[in-house]
């Protein structure tokens, strides 16, 4: 088994090889470029220094989402072609886990975090040790998710880069039952997406969209003009 | 040994999810288009993320479709053109992405194609260019004159100031309450009137080969306002006449004066508007009058499309032109020769 993961679903860039259980190379950057620009450049770069051809992949793994849309779609078009020209299969993570991992030992809850504006987040709570989830991934005001959280009377590990955007209300709401990740473990790491892949059923590489977790503005719009005819 | 070349041809500029193969530039050996049309109607219009997600859903399954339509395996092609802008940028990075993808598990060589070349491009499917050409490339994002000296020589001689024809189009459609997308309406409702309103004809500068839509539309919009606020009743029909007249006498009459000033051996048209009756009849019947060449692909080569991406894709192919894995999606992209 060969297998490249990706993640490009918010502004770091995450990509690892692995032969069966062991990780052959990874790269984390944090540099804010474009993906669009740098995954594919990257990718070909990584796969020459390990020596492994497009053809010698056996697996294609991917962070499904939710987080930026245009990131999320990037890594998730060059992993569906690439898994459907080369015939293997493609196998996709929610990228809240793949936070999540970096938390992996903590003795509680993990809650990864993506800003998403106006008071929200992608989030979701996971189980430490074995990553299950406790909270299914979703798009929440944060305070409502937070207030969710502390009713389940757990240390909680709040992880990713934008914990710390929303670190006042945790702390508010949390009190001494929050714990923050350090900096050089927030970063989504493609390795742990590998790993946490080979649980997953391979997708029907047609079928594989994003896991947006929101409509789009045009059809929340839309519906609200609906409702309103309807009165 | 078989000197036949074979490029995949990748777009998703805007609201169509397209895939094509053909063959010596010349030649279509398959072409899947699928469009979103009806996912953007209720909207009045293409809404960029909606279009993007789309693409995401469509893309391996419409190339995948094109291969099995020309019965061809990915080893048999020599290079994957795809659209690099102009367009929407989320829209374009999904078929970007694919591209590079693709043909990096292939190991194929990668090209980058300008839309508006594709657009011009798609003529060669059905007729070969004569240089010097004058091309009219007329869409709802585009209007543009552009002079070709030779293959893959373009100079933009006019473009709109402001709105793309086919925009103006949709926009006078929205007030008449015409369903989107509003071209082909209003084309069918100006051939059942007698009595067009007379609107004006923005003909700019004398010696200038640019466009401007933007006054005619606002002078439809009073015309609607002032007659309802008068009580008087409007005749569709007559609106829609009148505003086509005044697109098709201007559009007409600046590219006969531009093949006439720069002596071309041919025109051609191209973009979803010149997939108009109106602006269709007026240049064949106004060319022929000159004794100039005129042609105008066949409706879907009119429209977006990927073949037109192959077709000007094996052009530059043949020329040596290639792109690397750092190609990024250029909604603002210039077009530029290719010599
Ligand atoms: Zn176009």
């Amino acid at each position: 088994m060969i297998c490249l993961g990706i993640d490009t679903s918010n502004s770091p860039l995450s990509i690892a090889l692995a032969k069966d259980q062991t990780v052959l190379i990874e790269e984390i950057s944090n540099l804010k470029i474009n993906h669009s620009l740098t995954a594919m450049p990257a990718i070909e770069e990584m796969m020459k220094k390990a020596n492994v051809m497009p053809a010698d992949l056996t697996h294609i793994a991917v962070a499904q989402g939710p987080g930026s849309y245009t990131g999320v779609r990037i890594g998730l078009t060059i992993a569906k072609t690439l898994a459907w020209s080369l015939k293997i299969p493609l196998h996709m993570v929610s990228s809240l886990k793949v936070l999540a991992a970096n938390g992996q030992y903590f003795d509680g809850i993990i809650c990864p975090v993506m800003d998403a504006r106006r008071g929200t987040a992608f989030t979701g709570a996971y189980r430490g040790g074995t990553l299950e989830e406790v909270i299914a991934d979703r798009h929440s005001d944060f305070k409502d998710f937070l207030k969710i959280l502390k009713s389940l009377n757990e240390p909680v590990l709040f992880t990713g880069e934008d914990a710390a955007v929303h670190e006042k209300a945790i702390r508010e709401i949390m009190g001494d039952t929050a714990f923050f990740s350090a900096p050089q473990n927030r970063l989504p790491r493609a390795s742990h997406l590998i790993m946490l892949a080979q649980q997953t059923e391979a997708k029907d590489v047609h079928f594989a969209v994003p896991e947006y977790q929101r409509i789009t503005e045009a059809e929340a719009n839309y519906l609200k003009s609906q409702d309103g005819q309807s009165i | 040994m078989n000197k036949d070349r074979y490029v995949l041809g990748i777009e998703t500029s805007c609201d169509e999810t397209a895939a094509s193969i053909v063959k010596n530039g010349t030649e279509i050996v398959a072409n899947v288009v699928a469009s979103q049309i009806e996912s953007h109607k209720r909207f009045g219009g293409v809404v960029p993320e909606i279009a993007s997600r789309h693409h995401v859903e469509q893309i391996t399954i419409v190339i995948e479709e094109a291969l099995k339509q020309a019965e061809m395996v990915p080893e048999q092609l020599h290079a994957v053109a795809v659209t690099e802008g102009p367009g929407l940028v989320g829209a374009l990075l999904v078929g970007v992405n694919a591209a590079k993808a693709f043909a990096f598990a292939h190991q194929l060589p990668l090209i980058g194609v300008h839309h508006i070349a594709g657009h011009i491009y798609a003529n060669r499917l059905e007729q070969e260019m004569q240089f010097p050409l004058l091309a009219l490339v007329i869409s709802g994002g585009h209007t543009e004159l552009i002079y070709m000296k030779e293959h893959g020589s373009f100079e933009v001689i006019g473009e709109t100031r402001d709105d793309a024809a086919g925009e103006a189009y949709d926009k006078v459609a929205r007030t008449l309450n015409l369903p989107y997308p509003g071209g082909p309406h209003i084309d069918r409702l100006a051939h059942t009137s007698s009595n067009p309103v007379p609107f004006p004809r923005v003909w700019l500068e004398e010696d200038t080969y640019d466009f401007s839509f933007s006054g005619l539309k606002s002078a439809v919009l009073n015309y609607m306002h002032n007659a309802t606020q008068r009580g008087e009743e409007v005749l569709p029909e007559d609106v829609a006449a009148g505003f086509q007249n005044s697109v098709v006498e201007v559009v007409t009459g600046k590219t006969l004066r531009a093949a006439e000033e720069y002596k071309v051996q041919q025109v051609i048209a191209a973009g979803g508007v010149a997939a108009n009756k109106g602006l269709r009849n007026s240049l064949e019947k106004e060319f022929k009058k000159l004794g100039i060449p005129f042609y105008i692909p066949s409706l879907p080569l009119c429209t977006d499309n990927a073949a037109m991406i192959a077709a000007a894709g094996s052009v530059m192919f043949e020329k040596g032109i290639r792109s690397n894995m750092a190609m990024n999606g250029r909604p603002g992209m210039e077009m530029s020769s290719w010599i």
